[in-house]
């Protein structure tokens, strides 16, 4: 006896549960590679997921087994050459010696790696383990994808209590119009033979046909009568349809320092921090607009592709960026509908007096209106007057205003992860 | 030879339920023919992912969670994604009705393949050998696999998944030392186990509890109970000879029983795996059998169908390359060498047996004179029925086979600088290469021999196991991990003597490390 079953359609991820536990369970070692992969990728290269190896020792389920070692007769196929009593030379050990620790089983052992390969989902998961951009006055940010039904137009289906009377009355009447129309014809030009019939001298009258016709108008009348007052093709409905609630939306400034200061390793280390930003941002919401803006002396706003890839000299006056992304907001970015969030990056370098101007500048101009502003400073030295006044703007807004230091690639992450740490009291 | 007039049931590489149906009713026909008793065939058409975890849970439709599933869920993934694994195509568990696993992806004549050689092959392998027989319920397997999944997870809630989970660590460690080796168990049924659960939970403390009842003494030092220089205790109270008074092999069964300080839960945990562990325990031993077997009635059910012409030469042919790829045996000096092939072993023996029955040579009737022109199809399940692979090579790996794997052993000795070839396929290596080949497969040679030898119920508590040391091969680096799992277990210090072959204690292990203790 036999039957097939199609299970197809059953649940999937059966093994689900175990894979996260698995997951859970080597958290910290998928963490360090996933850290690493951070690094060292370039930011066309993140949305995929990562392969990642554990050593196979941490992970392995011990069991009792044999060691190398003793006397052993291991059994093969495929003799080509060998005849009883040959002696050969043990493999990989070059002679191995009389402890004989050298034999093949010994490397069964020791530094094999486990190799896995995380998912896109679960590679990002990692990645933003945690991280929640802080104050964004949207209350779920999952949510930005809400819809909301609108009304759009009428439509044939849709639930009574949707009815749409005045519509549908109308294309009742235009239907009984419609249907009408013939039997009425009909009937006017019996009536009217009848009448010419009757009109006739009794002579040449046909009562046959007089007959005939008074039968035709009795059966266009009941025709006429029967077209139905309301039918089921007359109803029209009110149609609706989702549309994507608007939400409320943010803007991020990426702000970033291309002097000749910056060396290029410390380009590259504020490269990687708007790349994590950018990635973070791209997929918790995907309605933030991102703004680049760069600065040496004078500030630009750029592409993307410039923000990150093109190379620019000269001296650094920060205050310029802080007026241009002032001025972007003004323009296009009005406070009331937008949240605004600033990410800045430099090496600390500033014209001397510059410094206070953007103290200024924040307290006056941009801090009311901003979210959040976050400040990295990508230098190894000691702080300089920059540094200094933005401590001030911090101990201000201290909500609000949030700045680190880095030193190499490797702390780009911890603070990355610092700056947005999700923020337990909301 | 008559040329069949040919009207397959389906062409190309298409199927459906109709077309399955019909070749699975004709191949139920041919199996009959050949007295192949089957339990009722459950095929599951499944999607590749679910292959996946099918694999992952080792066949079993339903399995507790834990770690360890996940790990292997990956690592078959990352192999199939890499290519390097055909996803099996077939899986079959030992169950009453036979689950076997169609995968939608594979092609008609995979299909026939795998419901040949899983639904007939395996099925009917499972119904006949002694082992299965003897040792595992067909038709209780699924009933339990949901109570114990139940039961881990009533336990996850009650004490934690960690908890939990570092149990079954501990356990799945010493799993394979969780079985009867030579007594039946009594067979598991999930009603019973669910009806008496409570019961024995609250039987089997009070029985640890009568063991453990004395308070235990001032520490013995290493002197094992039972020992007689014991001045201060003259009438031998505290030493009232060994515990256990013979040696356990079921090293799970002897924890579950009487390690002192497991909660109920925990034993029934114990108890759970180490059930599951006794009905795998077959399988560890008929690899070669039943791969062997099944490939061996696939072949001759497939060429069956063909020679009915109920399958067309596209078939065929596809078949042909598929059975040839699985029952291929890589030469030891070949880069994709990974040991024995146990379907191209077991499939050459099974054939070899027909070849011995249906045309006899003079070896043959020198090697196997009962076996040498007799009934092949009597032969070949006899065979099936009656062996395990230890006892089915040593009984009917003939010359020939020898001949044709080329087959060959190499002495690998530690206190000799060199290795030493020992016998060969020729007259005077045929009955060794045999022997070795058989050992090989003797589970009870290739894990080593570890038994508990005392708890020291009247001192310290500690447990003694004892290795006794097969060719002074020494047990590998792992030791001290499995040691740290059962001294979880047991709750006490866990000793591990290495037992040389001339009845001297070899290497003495301990957890935890005596400096630890000191500390």
């Amino acid at each position: 006896m036999t039957y097939f079953i199609d299970r197809r359609a059953n649940a999937k991820h059966k093994s689900a549960v175990n894979r996260q536990r698995f997951l859970d369970r080597y958290r910290t070692h998928i963490k360090r590679s996933v850290e690493e992969a951070v690094n060292r990728r370039s930011i066309t290269d993140m949305e995929r997921g990562e392969k990642v190896s554990i050593p196979a020792r941490d992970i392995s389920e011990p069991v009792f087994q044999h060691g190398p070692g003793g006397k052993r007769t291991i059994v093969s196929p495929g003799n080509k050459e060998f005849v009883e009593g040959d002696r050969l030379r043990r493999p990989g050990g070059g002679g191995g010696g009389g402890a004989g620790e050298g034999g093949a089983s010994n490397q069964g052992e020791g530094t094999d790696e486990f190799a896995f390969t995380l998912s896109r989902e679960e590679f990002l998961d990692f990645v933003f383990d945690g991280l929640e951009l802080p104050h964004l006055e949207r209350k779920a940010l999952v949510d930005l994808d809400e819809v909301r039904p609108v009304r759009a137009g009428v439509s044939r289906d849709g639930v009574p209590a949707r009815m749409n009377i005045v519509r549908s009355m109308r294309e009742a009447y235009a239907r009984r119009i419609a249907m009408r129309a013939p039997i009425r014809r009909a009937l006017r030009e019996a009536r009217e033979a009848l009448d010419m019939e009757e009109g006739k001298d009794p002579v040449l009258r046909n009562p046959a046909r007089i007959a005939e016709l008074k039968v035709e108008i009795e059966r266009l009348e009941k025709r006429l009568e029967a077209v139905p007052f309301i039918d089921t093709y007359d109803l029209r409905y009110n149609n609706l349809i989702n549309q994507p609630l608007p939400s409320s939306k943010a803007v991020m400034f990426c702000v970033m320092d291309v002097s000749g200061s910056m060396t290029q390793a410390h380009k590259d280390i504020a490269k990687r921090f708007f790349l994590l930003l950018y990635l973070f941002l791209e997929r918790n919401y995907e309605k933030v607009e991102l703004v680049f803006v760069r600065h040496h002396t004078a500030a630009k706003e750029v592409d993307e592709e410039e923000f990150f890839y093109s190379r620019e000299t000269g001296g650094t006056i920060v205050s310029s960026a802080l007026t241009l992304v002032d001025e972007i907001i003004t323009k296009r970015y009005p406070p009331g509908q937008w949240n605004l969030y600033v990410a800045q990056a430099s090496d600390g370098d500033n014209w001397d007096d510059d410094s206070i101007t953007c103290r200024e500048q924040l307290m006056k101009s941009l801090m009311p209106r901003l979210q959040y502003y976050t400040y990295v400073e990508i230098t190894p030295h000691a702080h300089q007057a920059l540094w200094e006044e933005y401590e001030t703007v911090a101990d201000e807004f201290p909500d609000r205003f949030a700045m680190r230091q880095i030193v190499e690639a490797g702390d780009i992450y911890p603070v990355f992860r610092e700056l947005f740490k999700r923020r337990a009291a909301h | 030879m008559t040329m069949t007039r040919r009207k397959p049931i389906a062409t190309g590489s298409d199927w459906n339920f109709e077309v399955l149906e019909a070749y699975e009713r004709e191949l139920a026909r041919l199996a009959d023919e050949y007295r192949l008793d089957t339990y009722p065939n459950q095929i599951e058409v499944i999607t590749t992912e679910q292959m996946m975890d099918a694999y992952a849970s080792v066949g079993m439709p339903v399995g507790y969670h834990h770690w360890s599933f996940g790990k292997q869920f990956l690592a078959v993934e990352q192999a199939y994604r890499r290519g390097q694994m055909g996803l099996a195509y077939e899986l079959v568990i030992n169950s009453d009705p036979c689950i076997a696993y169609l995968m939608e992806e594979n092609t008609l004549m995979m299909q026939v393949l795998v419901m040949a050689h899983a639904c007939y092959g395996h099925n009917s392998f499972f119904k006949g050998n002694y082992l299965f027989r003897a040792w595992t319920d067909a038709s209780s397997i699924v009933d339990y696999l949901v109570f114990a999944r139940k039961y881990v997870a009533d336990c996850e809630q009650r004490h934690g998944v960690t908890a939990v989970e570092q149990l079954l660590d501990a356990c799945h460690a010493l799993q394979n030392y969780g079985v009867d080796r030579y007594k039946r168990p009594s067979p598991i049924s999930a009603d019973e186990e669910a009806r008496r659960q409570t019961e024995r939970e609250e039987y089997l403390q009070a029985q640890v509890n009568m063991l453990w009842r004395t308070i235990p003494d001032r520490p013995v030092g290493d002197t094992l109970p039972g020992s007689l220089d014991d001045g201060e205790d003259p009438l031998g109270l505290r030493t009232g000879g060994r515990y256990p008074p013979e040696p356990q092999e079921n090293l799970l069964y002897f924890i579950e029983k009487n390690a002192p300080l497991l909660a109920p839960w925990q034993r029934e945990i114990v108890r759970i795996v180490r059930k599951l562990a006794q009905y795998f325990y077959p399988q560890r031993q008929t690899q070669v059998m039943n791969e062997g077997w099944a490939s061996f009635w696939h072949y001759t059910l497939m060429n069956r169908l063909y020679d009915e012409g109920l399958v067309d030469e596209g078939l065929i042919l596809e078949f042909l390359q598929s059975h040839t790829a699985v029952v291929n045996q890589p030469d030891f000096d070949s880069p994709y060498y990974s040991g024995i092939n146990p379907y191209a072993l077991g499939f050459a023996m099974f054939s070899d047996i027909k070849r011995m029955c249906e045309n006899p040579t003079d070896e043959d009737r020198e090697w196997f004179p009962d076996t040498a022109g007799g009934d092949w199809l009597v032969t070949v399940h006899f065979a099936m029925r009656n062996f395990k692979d230890e006892s089915f090579i040593q009984q009917f790996l003939s010359p020939k086979v020898i001949r044709d794997l080329k087959l060959f052993t190499v002495v690998d000795d530690d206190q000799d600088e060199m290795l030493e070839v020992t016998a060969i396929h020729d007259e005077r290596g045929y009955r060794r290469v045999r022997e070795a080949l058989a050992t090989q497969y003797a589970l009870s040679l290739r894990e080593p021999n570890i038994q508990v030898h005392a708890a020291n119920i009247r001192g310290d508590r500690s447990l003694t196991l004892h290795h006794v040391q097969d060719s002074r091969r020494p047990l590998g680096r792992s030791v001290y991990p499995v040691l740290r799992h059962l001294y979880q277990l047991w709750g006490f210090p866990v000793r591990l003597e290495s037992i040389m072959d001339d009845d001297s204690v070899g290497r003495h292990l301990q957890w935890p490390l005596p400096d630890e203790e000191a500390k």
